[in-house]
């Protein structure tokens, strides 16, 4: 928070929102993050438990688009490039942006650091539907089999919706959400599926608590075309709004009162970014399971490079969520080869450390 | 790559209806690794799952993970023309990716049953070309099954399989369970009724059951501590088995995999529940 009138430049007048808005402090991470994307996106293409040679890759890529090159490439390496590396390139990339995205707007909602899409519940909500599809639903789709890939998703989501649906309906008095309430009904819920998680899993036989727990622990390894494109859709919406959001969750850290005075829609302002990022944030958990980490850390180290600005911080934190996923994957899906390690470990494997690094730097920085 | 495909083509050639020596097979089960085996194709499975520990063979192969989680490129890298999967390996995703890689992915009936078995046998067989050895290893199972059927001892003991993972988290199988079925085909009585698939051990349920014997798996019995740490669980000393200390413990895969093992393994329950 370096000045009142930087952060809220857009509601300033017209002369000084132009001077402001064009340069927003720490602009420069935008395009430096999107470059290192393209970096990852291009490593995670090439790199893999089966090896292929650059020229092969390129060459896949080429063909998928309709051109021809000088090299050859056998059918099962370009189906390998483009139907199980790009797609998981993609998905990390778009969940990756999602749980960042989350994180930012939740942590400027709750106007704490710590937030998570999780406190609303999307996670627990869309862990328990996934656990009971897992654990009860397979005397029900027992035929399905893997005929039907898009039974666990669906229920996922649906249930994250569900659960954030209640949440925001037992915080919601008198036409005003309130954000205690939001946090308290939040922490009954999430309280109230690990139970049902656990009485799920008391149930559940060796095989079906061990994809309860792999699912748990989140995976890339479904990520195909269509998923891509329904995670896509869901993340649309955020994509969209954060020009329009950002002036204003920049006011919000001056507290909701002040916000409304600042001629802020503070009650739509609160509901829509919960929606907009449970519509994101459900998307990715019902696809790729729990991945945490990403929404704390990804949001974390670009307000230390460029500030709280939320006109820099939404994009680049969005990038930057969309750079460590893939990173974290390629990691994930080499390092052990031809066994792949649940991707929600590395990130929290690599991510709680750097974290509290962070953590530590900060400390000493703060003069006592 | 070009001269492997060559080989598969002529290979396929040269012995029409059979796979040739050059399929490289991976098993996704235990049992269907065992079956595999039974049936002579072991020198072509160039991986397996983590479920696939016997026969020993496997422990110098690679390994792609757990059979329900199994990763795509992983499984890829060891090239293989064959997959042999269990009927709930996954995720599904992945298996329509290796399906789309060419690579030929069989669902083999995986019930823990008798039947269950004579049909893994006979579709492992006829995937890797070997109907004939799988009629002739059906056929004798049939046979032995029939015979330990017959050999049944009255009365019946009454058994409760307790399946641990660590102290503190022990179930007890009801019906429809690979365990209250090997109890069944070994002469004994599933102690435990009225509900099927796995519950949570209560003592009182346990003492109202009042098994006989309590069978467990090996490595089970050992993650709580052996028989002593059993017979220190609540509830377990105050039954039949527990005043006579009787506890039969077997290998999980040979227990309850119902690979090609399973007359041997009935034969051997049965010897252990006979006082």
């Amino acid at each position: 928070m370096k000045s009142a009138a930087l952060i809220l430049a857009p509601l300033d007048s017209a002369v000084t929102q132009r001077r402001h808005s064009l340069r927003p402090r720490g602009w420069w991470l935008v395009p430096v993050l999107a470059a290192a994307l393209l970096a990852v996106l291009v490593a995670a293409l090439s790199i893999g438990a089966l090896p292929i040679a650059p020229a092969s890759v390129v060459t896949a890529l080429a063909n998928a688009v309709g051109f021809e090159t000088a090299w050859a490439v056998s059918e099962r390496e370009a189906l390998v490039i483009a139907h199980i590396r790009a797609p998981r390139a993609i998905m990390g990339a778009l969940a990756g942006a999602a749980l960042a995205i989350g994180g930012v707007l939740m942590q400027a909602l709750f106007r704490n650091p710590l937030a998570d899409p999780a406190l609303v519940g999307v996670s627990s909500g869309a862990a328990v539907a996934a656990a009971a599809v897992t654990v009860i639903g397979s005397t029900f789709f027992v035929d399905l089999g893997w005929s039907s890939p898009f039974v666990l998703p669906a229920a996922a989501f649906v249930g994250g919706w569900l659960t954030v649906l209640l949440t925001l309906r037992l915080a919601r008095s008198a036409g005003q959400t309130r954000i205690e309430q939001v946090l308290l009904a939040g922490i009954a819920i999430n309280a109230l599926a690990g139970a049902a998680i656990g009485l799920l899993m008391l149930i559940a036989d060796d095989a079906q608590l061990r994809e309860v727990a792999f699912w748990s622990f989140g995976s890339l390894g479904r990520a195909n075309w269509p998923s891509i494109a329904w995670l896509a859709v869901a993340l649309l919406p955020a994509l969209v709004l954060y020009r329009l959001v950002a002036p204003w969750l920049n006011a919000l850290l001056l507290g909701e009162g002040e916000a409304a005075l600042l001629g802020v829609p503070v009650e739509r302002v609160k509901r829509g970014a919960i929606i907009v990022t449970c519509l994101a944030v459900g998307a990715t958990v019902a696809f790729t399971g729990l991945i945490g980490f990403v929404g704390l850390v990804a949001p974390h180290i670009v307000r230390l490079l460029a500030g709280p600005d939320h006109r820099v911080l939404l994009p680049a934190a969005g990038l930057l969520g969309a750079v460590l996923l893939p990173l974290a994957d390629l990691f994930a899906r080499t390092v052990a080869a031809p066994v792949e390690l649940p991707i929600g470990l590395v990130t929290a494997l690599l991510g709680a450390p750097f974290f509290l690094f962070l953590l530590l730097r900060e400390r000493r920085e703060i003069p006592r | 790559m070009k001269i492997r495909k060559w080989m598969v083509v002529v290979g396929a050639a040269g012995c029409a209806l059979s796979v040739s020596a050059q399929t490289r097979v991976v098993c996704l089960g235990g049992a269907i690794t065992e079956t595999a085996w039974a049936l002579g194709a072991g020198e072509t499975v160039v991986a397996v799952d983590d479920s696939s520990v016997y026969p020993s063979e496997n422990r110098a192969l690679p390994r792609v993970g757990y059979y329900r989680m199994v990763s795509a490129e992983g499984l890829l890298s060891v090239n293989p023309d064959l997959v042999l999967a269990h009927e709930q390996s996954g995720p599904p995703e992945v298996m329509e990716q290796l399906a789309a890689a060419g690579v030929r992915v069989v669902r083999i009936p995986s019930s823990a049953t008798v039947t269950g078995l004579l049909d893994r046998v006979r579709s492992v067989g006829a995937a890797l070309g070997r109907r004939e050895q799988a009629e002739a290893i059906a056929a004798s199972l049939e046979t032995t099954l029939a015979e330990v059927a017959a050999a049944v001892v009255e009365p019946r003991p009454r058994v409760v399989f307790v399946f641990a993972r660590g102290a503190g988290t022990l179930q007890v199988s009801g019906a429809g369970t690979a365990a209250d079925e090997i109890i069944r085909l070994a002469g004994g009585v599933n102690a435990i009724e009225g509900f099927s698939g796995y519950r949570p051990l209560t003592a009182e349920a346990l003492v109202a059951a009042n098994p006989e014997v309590i069978l467990a798996t090996t490595s089970g019995l050992g993650s709580i501590g052996g028989p002593d740490a059993l017979w220190a669980v609540p509830g377990v000393a105050a039954t039949k088995a527990g005043e006579a200390r009787r506890v039969v413990a077997m290998d999980d895969l040979y227990l309850l995999g119902f690979g090609p093992r399973l007359p041997a393994a009935i034969a051997e329950l049965r010897e252990a529940l006979i006082p």
